[in-house]
């Protein structure tokens, strides 16, 4: 067997490990972003207002800036000046939620607003209170538009994920690096790491897809029109 | 007074260093990206079966791994073949590969939504096909992609900063330097960022301009 081939194979225990941590890092981040998001979405489309801007301030933020800075910005720079002691891989975690958060949001303000208005008020003539219509009429249905936008925002976070590997979090890239400067097979190492990152995006997008098909709502769908 | 001092006679010189070297990775990567990208989207779409084959694996692959693992593929795992690249270049043609494979996907979809009307009537007038393509489908096609390749070239701004990762000293590389140097870390990495916000929201505003400028009235992209 060629050298290459044996030193993957040696390898892929090890990154296997990593692909479980980077899968925490991307479910830990989008789970966190999807609790922030969701209320900035409904803020920014119902929300007083002076409370739209805001959250309009905080998308422009989170999305002009790169991850890595981000990820060095939190990790050396306020966690050192407000004295909190945090892991990377807890940095990493909410620095990838904060960034998924403004992208989300995003995608769930296109569902909210694709929806007839009619229904608010349809909601509100059966007495529902607004909060109430959100929680109960609006917010159902717009998660359901939102799973194939938010299956392309699973492939951009994991692959973002990587990134981390800046601050030392063992996920596969920094094990494949690892490794790749101990046994000097670089190249067959990095292509194994690109396998298992299209092998991840490919799970995720098939679970998500099943996801959607699983809860769809048949007659309140858009795929018919 | 000592923080500004610090941020006028040591930060701001080399983040303006940094600030260039980016924007000397940014503009061929997006150029030879969009470029790229186009070809690619002509190929997946007026290709024969094998060519628009290859071209949709190339997509696949440079969509499906992350960018960093690519830019350490061209850095570190080229070497292996005994090629070497300098860090600049191997960044420009991770950035260029990575950034076409997405545009190709927003081109290819505005390929397709021109009618098919329009490549029989300019076959009619007597059009070849690669003539039809350039001058009568992609100038309009490249209309209604605009925005989806607006959205990748702030992208590619952003991810410019993994540039740092295989050493090629930009932006984010000499705000770690600075801030490794001077413990300032919030206060470097938060101009860093603000040069960030700076290049991407004026990318913005320059794409909308660009938008309103190639607007052709009456070819509106309605959605029937």
């Amino acid at each position: 067997m060629p050298e290459s081939l044996l030193a993957v194979l040696d390898a892929l225990p090890y990154l296997l490990e990593g692909s479980f941590i980077t899968l925490v890092v991307v479910l830990g981040a989008m789970g966190f972003g999807f609790c922030l998001a969701v209320p900035l979405a409904v803020a920014q489309v119902y929300g007083p207002r002076w409370l739209r801007p805001l959250v309009a301030l905080y998308v422009w933020f989170f999305r002009g800036i790169p991850l890595l800075v981000f990820l060095f910005l939190f990790y050396f720079g306020l966690c050192t000046a407000l004295d909190i002691n945090l892991s990377a891989f807890t940095v990493a975690v909410v620095v990838l939620g904060l960034i998924s958060a403004a992208y989300q949001s995003q995608i769930f303000r296109g569902a909210i607003m694709s929806l007839p208005e009619g229904q608010l008020k349809a909601a509100r003539a059966l007495g529902m209170s607004d909060a109430k219509a959100i929680l109960f009429i609006i917010l159902p249905q717009a998660l359901r538009l939102s799973i194939p936008g938010w299956s392309n925002e699973y492939s951009i976070i994991l692959k973002d994920s990587a990134v981390t590997y800046a601050l030392g979090v063992a996920e596969i890239m920094a094990r494949t690096h690892f490794v790749a400067t101990r046994t000097y097979q670089h190249m067959p190492l990095y292509a194994a790491a690109g396998a298992i990152f299209l092998v991840l995006t490919w799970l995720g997008i098939r679970g998500l897809r099943y996801l959607e098909e699983k809860v769809r709502i048949p007659g309140y769908s858009h795929h018919e029109f | 007074m000592e923080e500004w001092l610090y941020i006028q006679n040591e930060a701001a010189p080399a983040l303006f260093r940094g600030f260039w070297v980016s924007v000397q990775l940014i503009i061929p990567s997006a150029t030879l990206g969009l470029l790229l990208g186009i070809l690619v989207g002509i190929l997946r779409v007026f290709g024969n079966r094998a060519v628009s084959a290859a071209a949709n694996l190339y997509v696949t692959l440079f969509r499906g791994i992350p960018l960093i693992v690519q830019l350490f593929v061209w850095y570190f795992g080229l070497p292996y073949w005994n090629i070497y690249l300098t860090p600049f270049t191997a960044a420009i043609l991770g950035f260029s590969l990575c950034s076409a494979a997405y545009h190709s996907e927003y081109i290819r979809g505005a390929l397709l939504s021109i009618k098919r009307g329009q490549m029989l009537a300019a076959h009619s007038l007597g059009f070849t096909r690669t003539q039809t393509i350039f001058s009568v489908i992609l100038p309009q096609a490249m209309r209604r992609a605009l925005p989806g390749c607006g959205n990748e070239i702030i992208y590619l701004i952003k991810y410019s900063s993994l540039a740092y990762m295989i050493t090629c000293i930009e932006l984010t590389g000499e705000g770690k330097i600075l801030a490794s140097d001077s413990f300032k870390f919030t206060e470097v990495f938060l101009l860093v960022g603000a040069c960030y916000l700076v290049m991407t929201t004026l990318a913005t505003l320059l794409l909308q301009a660009l938008e309103a400028r190639l607007r052709l009235p009456g070819f509106e992209h309605r959605s029937f």
